[in-house]
């Protein structure tokens, strides 16, 4: 038996200085491709004691990285800065930035305190409107810059779009090693940024599917420990997993209702495979399918009201739409190819979900009405979609042709700004968690 | 001064404890494939050092494996004959357990092909059982496509490794 220790501590944030709120000149609109990114200038962070300078670069550089990757703003190069930030609580010679064109600027200071907490301001300013846009402070201890960057990405990147942000998030999915023909998957979770992964099994058996619940604390996955196929839970806080209610045989293809207090998955019974939610707290079942055909990969709208599903029951696997009590259920992808893993977006909105057209497998969204499709990602095995919290970005496992594994990828709503994620070795089954509380 | 957020607290990962691995083996014949060519032999073929009724029997002098079409679920005709030679087997050896996996191509979606090789292996009991072998001796378990014998992206690989392979899960002569 193994233990990992980790402890995240509290970390504290409040607006500081220059009160008068600046009209927001700097804007970019994230529903847009977006063909032009913003340039930002993200200095190292000032360090009034040459103790904290790494810091002060380990902060800065992780913001630089985060704004970089969303594909909405241009990180400008360090080496092109003319000017150097010294002081943060002065407003910064704003020509010095414009001769970079620099739109935006983050100004930022680490400090450790007599009490061992690290203390990290920021700013940001809109270099041609000459104003600050937003000041924000933190206390943390040393240990947790990564989460305070985060913090200060999504601060910065909220301020900009209007949009919430999700750098401050985790992704669990499911690590995957070993020859083509006897691999090993192992549940593991990690930053967004694929930073601190974590191993929470070791291998020895086979894991699929995991799905945070809306506090990211538990993991609904599948798994192979017993020798059967079963959805399981695995408590963050105490390691613990736990087979999730008993059931003659197979259930998967876990998902969490939006209030954490059910899961919708899928029980397998002589072949047949339904849509089944279970109640938590009483471990109340209640069937919600009922045909002989294959329905499965079940998720709630945001709102609790709907389940979207796929089912073979037409002939081919497709999206269908139910009440959350079973009641109307319908079909809702018509487009060509066989449609499957639906996932609504936490907006709302749009539905993600995997197209096969032929052989190759591709992400794709629709309105929740189905209507609207649109095919976002283009690989030869690119399925199961996770929405970034704001629902702009989605992650997905991208596995190569001929057994040459499988890795995950992110892609904006757009279809824009596809990159791979990294992660320890190949990977799989990302699902994105909420902002962490 | 406005207060922004307080105790963001993520105490989350306190510990993390890893559960053993389980007892049972039952992935054994799917971590070590049989040939993809496990075709009927006739007894005249038998070799002398596979102990009657064992896994090994099952998997040389039986056949252990049927194939299915590209989304499909029913036994195939020429498939039957490998299934008859396996109830009666199973009829032989009374005592002996078998689990029949269920296992699919890389063509589909993870959970899809879970349920699909559900239907796959259920599809060969029910063959069995038909033949008069109780159910009661016949587990089910499918891999969907998590345990490929072939990685190849082309048919002659999809072809293989859609299959109901039939594993002893216990009571094996030894």
């Amino acid at each position: 038996m193994r233990r990992i220790g980790i402890a995240f501590a509290a970390v504290i944030a409040m607006i500081v200085g220059f009160a008068a709120p600046a009209s927001a000149q700097l804007r970019v609109d994230v529903t847009q491709g977006n063909v032009q990114p913003m340039p930002i200038a993200i200095p190292n962070f000032a360090a009034p004691q040459p103790s904290d300078a790494a810091a002060g670069q380990n902060i800065a550089g992780v913001v630089r990285a985060d704004l970089q990757r969303s594909g909405l703003f241009k990180s400008l190069d360090p080496k092109s800065f003319v000017d150097h930030i010294t002081n943060i609580n002065a407003p910064p010679t704003y020509a010095n930035w414009r001769v970079i064109n620099a739109q935006g600027l983050v100004t930022g200071q680490v400090q450790m305190q007599s009490d061992g907490r690290l203390r990290v301001d920021f700013r940001l300013w809109d270099v041609y409107g000459e104003s600050q846009m937003l000041g924000l402070q933190y206390f943390t201890t040393p240990e947790n810059w990564r989460r305070i960057s985060h913090m200060i990405s999504d601060a910065i990147y909220e301020r900009i779009t209007g949009e919430k942000g999700y750098f401050d998030t985790r992704i669990v999915f499911i690590s995957e090693s070993g020859p083509a023909l006897a691999r090993k998957k192992r549940l593991a979770v990690m930053d967004e940024d694929g930073a601190n992964p974590i191993f929470l099994t070791r291998g020895d058996y086979m894991v699929l599917t995991p799905r945070f619940n809306p506090s990211a604390q538990i993991i609904a996955y599948m798994s192979y420990i017993s020798g059967k196929p079963r959805v399981y839970l695995f408590d963050l806080e105490s390691g613990r997993q736990q087979m999730l209610g008993d059931f003659p045989e197979m259930t998967f293809s876990p998902r969490f209702s939006p209030d954490g207090n059910k899961v919708a998955m899928t029980l397998e019974k002589n072949g047949n495979s339904d849509i089944y939610v279970m109640d938590l707290r009483t471990h109340g079942v209640v069937r919600l399918t009922t045909d002989p055909a294959i329905d499965t990969a079940p998720s709630f709208s945001p709102d609790a009201s709907k389940i979207a599903f796929e089912s073979d029951r037409g002939g081919s696997q497709q999206i269908y739409v139910m009440n959350a009590d079973g009641s109307d259920q319908h079909r809702i992808s018509f487009d060509a190819g066989r449609n499957g893993t639906p996932v609504w977006s936490p907006r709302g909105d749009l539905i993600a979900f995997s197209n096969q057209s032929g052989d190759s497998f591709h992400i794709g969204v629709m309105r929740t009405d189905g209507s609207g499709a649109r095919i976002i990602s283009n690989g030869w095995e690119d399925e199961g979609p996770t929405w970034a919290p704001n629902g702009r970005v989605l992650m997905f496992s991208r596995t190569l042709r001929g057994g040459h594994g499988s890795q995950i990828w992110s892609i904006d709503v757009t279809g824009r700004n596809e990159q791979r994620v990294q992660t320890p070795g190949d990977a799989s089954d990302p699902a994105w968690s909420p902002l962490i509380q | 001064m406005l207060k922004f957020s307080t105790g963001l607290k993520f105490a989350a990962i306190a510990s993390v404890v890893l559960i053993a691995g389980c007892t049972t083996k039952p992935q054994a014949a799917a971590e070590t494939p049989p040939p993809a060519s496990t075709g009927p032999m006739t007894s005249e073929t038998q070799s002398s050092s596979v102990v009657a009724g064992s896994e090994q029997d099952l998997k040389v002098n039986v056949g252990d494996t049927v194939h299915f079409g590209y989304n499909e679920y029913s036994v195939q005709d020429e498939d039957k004959t490998t299934l008859q030679r396996q109830a009666a087997w199973l009829q032989k050896f009374p005592a002996v357990r078998v689990t029949v996996e269920g296992h699919c191509d890389e063509r589909g979606t993870r959970e899809y092909n879970l349920a699909l090789g559900a239907r796959r292996a259920n599809a060969v009991k029910e063959y069995l059982v038909s033949l008069g072998v109780s159910s009661a001796r016949v587990d089910t378990i499918s891999y969907g496509k998590e345990r490929p014998i072939c990685t190849e992206s082309d048919e002659s690989c999809w072809a293989q490794n859609r299959r109901g392979v039939t594993v002893v899960a216990g009571g094996e002569s030894s």
